[in-house]
C-alpha cells in the first residue's frame, strides 16, 4: 500500500533489518519504526483498549497515539517517534499492557 | 458544566431553552476537570451544601442511565465509594479532626466517612500494590466518578435531542431588562427571554451584578496528569488518583492561587507525580502522556450559589466548583426550580447574601 518516494538509498549498505511479528523488514536507519512497519503492509498494528478495534499509524508525528506497538518487549510505544535500530523486534500492541511488576519503592523512612 | 446540566434539565422538561456558550479559548472548568463525583470534601461550614452534594450523588445513577438512554453516550459513571489517601501519621490525624468536625456539623444526618487502615485499603485494590507511605485513607460510600468529557458531550447532545438550541462563540456582553423581558446582548446579536440563567463560570460576576446579584468568584488552578492506558487496577476512585474507563491513570488535586492562568508548572507536576508513586509504586515506570492546568470556579466558602434576583425576578445565578458532582441535581432539581418556581428545601441557604457581614 505504501511505497518509498526516495528510492536512491534503498539498497545501499546502511540498511537495517527489523522484525515485525517475526517477519523481517529491510529499512533505512533514518526510518521511524511506524514508517518501516507501514512499508511491510501490516494490515493493523494495534487493537484498542476498549473495543479491541484494529488500528494503524495515522498522524506520524507523535500526536494521535494510533501507532502504539510493543518494541523490544516494551509495550505502548509511539512507533512513529522511535527510530529503527538493527535487529529490533516489534509486535502489535494488543489492548492495554499489564501493570509493570513492583519496582523499587522509594524509601520514606 | 452548571449551564449544560441546567439547560439539559429544562429542555427535557419541555421548556424552550437557548444555551449561549463562549469560545473554545475561554477558561473552561468543564473541559479540564478531574471527573470525581465527590461528597466527602464538600460543605464544611454549610451543612445544606454537604447534604446537597450527597443528594446529587444519590441522583447520579438514574441521571447517568437516562443520559446514556437518550444519547447513546456511555459516560462511565461509578458509585461504589471513594477514598482520600493519607500519607503519614500527620495527615491521618488531621483528617480525623476534620471528620470529627464534619460529624458534629452534620448531626443526625451523619457524615458517612471513616478512616480505614493500610490493609483495608489494599483489600479494595487486589491488582495493584499500595505503597508503604500510605498510612490510612478516609472512605466515603457516596463518592464515585465519571468520564467528565463524555458527560459534557452527553448533556449537550441530550439538550439538543430534546429540542434545546445551542449557540457557541456567543459571549454575552451585557444584559438589558425591560417589561419583564431579559435581552442578552452578544457577539452574535440580541436574544430575549422572560427568564435568564447565569451559569457563566469565570465570566459570571459582572453579568450577575447587572441583575442585582452578587456572585463573587475567584480562580484557583488545579493541574492534572494522565498516563498511557494500562489494565484496570483501580475499581474505585481516590481524590488524587483515579483510572479512567479507557485505562489512563489520572493524577491531580493541586491548588494554586495564581489568577486566570491555565498553564502548567514543573514543580507542581513533580509533587503530584511523587505523591502518586508513593501511593502506588508500580506507577513509577508508567509513562505520562499529557498534563494540563484548569482554573476552578470558587465562591468564598467553596459552596454553590443558587439565587433568583429580587430586583430582577426571572434572573437566576447558579454557579460553583463541583459541576460534575452537582450535574445530576442541577439537571433535576435546579431546572425544576427555574421552570416551576418549586424551591428545594432550605434553598435560601445558597443565596450569596451569606457572604455579607451580619447576614442572618
Amino acid at each position: 500500500m505504501f511505497r518509498r518516494h526516495d528510492k536512491s538509498s534503498q539498497a545501499n549498505g546502511d540498511n537495517v533489518t527489523i522484525y515485525f511479528e517475526d517477519a523481517p523488514i529491510i529499512c533505512k536507519p533514518t526510518d521511524s519504526v511506524a514508517a518501516a512497519v507501514l512499508l511491510s503492509d501490516p494490515g493493523y498494528t494495534r487493537r484498542t483498549p476498549v473495543t479491541k478495534a484494529p488500528r494503524a499509524p495515522y498522524c506520524m508525528m507523535g500526536t494521535c497515539f494510533e501507532c502504539l506497538m510493543d518494541i523490544n518487549g516494551v509495550e505502548n510505544q509511539q512507533a512513529c517517534m522511535v527510530p529503527v535500530r538493527d535487529g529490533m523486534k516489534v509486535r502489535r500492541q494488543n489492548g492495554v499492557p499489564v501493570l509493570p511488576e513492583d519496582s523499587k519503592e522509594p524509601e520514606n523512612d | 458544566m452548571f449551564g449544560a446540566a441546567i439547560a439539559y434539565g429544562l429542555s427535557r422538561a419541555g421548556v424552550d431553552t437557548l444555551m449561549l456558550d463562549g469560545h473554545d479559548n475561554n477558561l473552561r472548568a468543564a473541559r479540564g476537570n478531574f471527573g470525581l463525583v465527590w461528597v466527602q470534601s464538600k460543605g464544611k461550614g454549610l451543612q445544606r451544601y454537604a447534604d446537597w452534594s450527597r443528594e446529587s450523588a444519590r441522583l447520579w445513577s438514574g441521571f447517568a442511565a437516562e443520559l446514556t438512554d437518550i444519547t447513546g453516550v456511555s459516560i462511565a459513571h461509578r458509585n461504589d465509594g471513594g477514598m482520600m489517601l493519607l500519607l503519614g501519621d500527620e495527615e491521618v490525624e488531621k483528617r480525623k479532626i476534620e471528620i470529627a468536625e464534619m460529624s458534629k456539623q452534620s448531626g443526625a444526618t451523619g457524615y458517612d466517612c471513616e478512616i480505614i487502615t493500610h490493609a483495608d485499603i489494599q483489600a479494595y485494590f487486589p491488582d495493584i500494590k499500595l505503597g508503604k507511605a500510605v498510612t490510612g485513607a478516609s472512605f466515603c460510600p457516596h463518592d464515585g466518578d465519571v468520564n467528565p468529557l463524555k458527560l459534557l458531550r452527553a448533556m449537550h447532545s441530550g439538550f439538543v435531542n430534546s429540542g434545546g438550541r445551542y449557540k457557541s462563540r456567543c459571549t454575552v456582553n451585557n444584559i438589558d431588562h425591560a417589561n419583564g423581558v431579559f435581552t442578552a446582548n452578544t457577539q452574535q446579536g440580541q436574544f430575549s427571554a422572560p427568564k435568564i440563567i447565569l451559569a457563566a463560570g469565570h465570566g459570571i460576576s459582572h453579568l450577575a451584578e447587572s441583575v442585582g446579584i452578587d456572585a463573587p468568584i475567584r480562580p484557583q488552578r488545579g493541574q492534572v496528569l494522565i498516563t498511557e492506558r494500562i489494565q484496570q487496577a483501580l475499581p474505585i476512585p481516590l481524590n488524587g488518583v483515579r483510572q479512567t474507563d479507557e485505562g489512563g491513570f489520572q493524577f491531580g488535586s493541586s491548588e494554586e492561587d495564581i489568577g486566570f492562568d491555565d498553564g502548567t508548572s514543573l514543580d507542581v507536576v513533580q509533587n503530584i507525580a511523587s505523591r502518586a508513586v508513593q501511593s502506588f509504586p508500580q506507577l513509577s515506570t508508567v509513562r505520562l502522556v499529557r498534563n494540563w492546568g484548569c482554573v476552578r470556579v470558587l465562591t468564598p466558602d467553596k459552596c454553590a450559589i443558587y439565587e433568583e434576583s429580587i430586583s430582577h425576578p426571572g434572573a437566576y445565578v447558579a454557579t460553583s466548583h463541583s459541576g460534575v458532582t452537582l450535574a445530576a441535581i442541577n439537571a433535576r432539581l435546579v431546572s425544576k426550580w427555574i421552570a416551576t418556581g418549586e424551591q428545594p428545601t432550605d434553598f435560601n441557604h445558597f443565596s450569596a447574601s451569606r457572604f455579607h457581614v451580619q447576614a442572618t
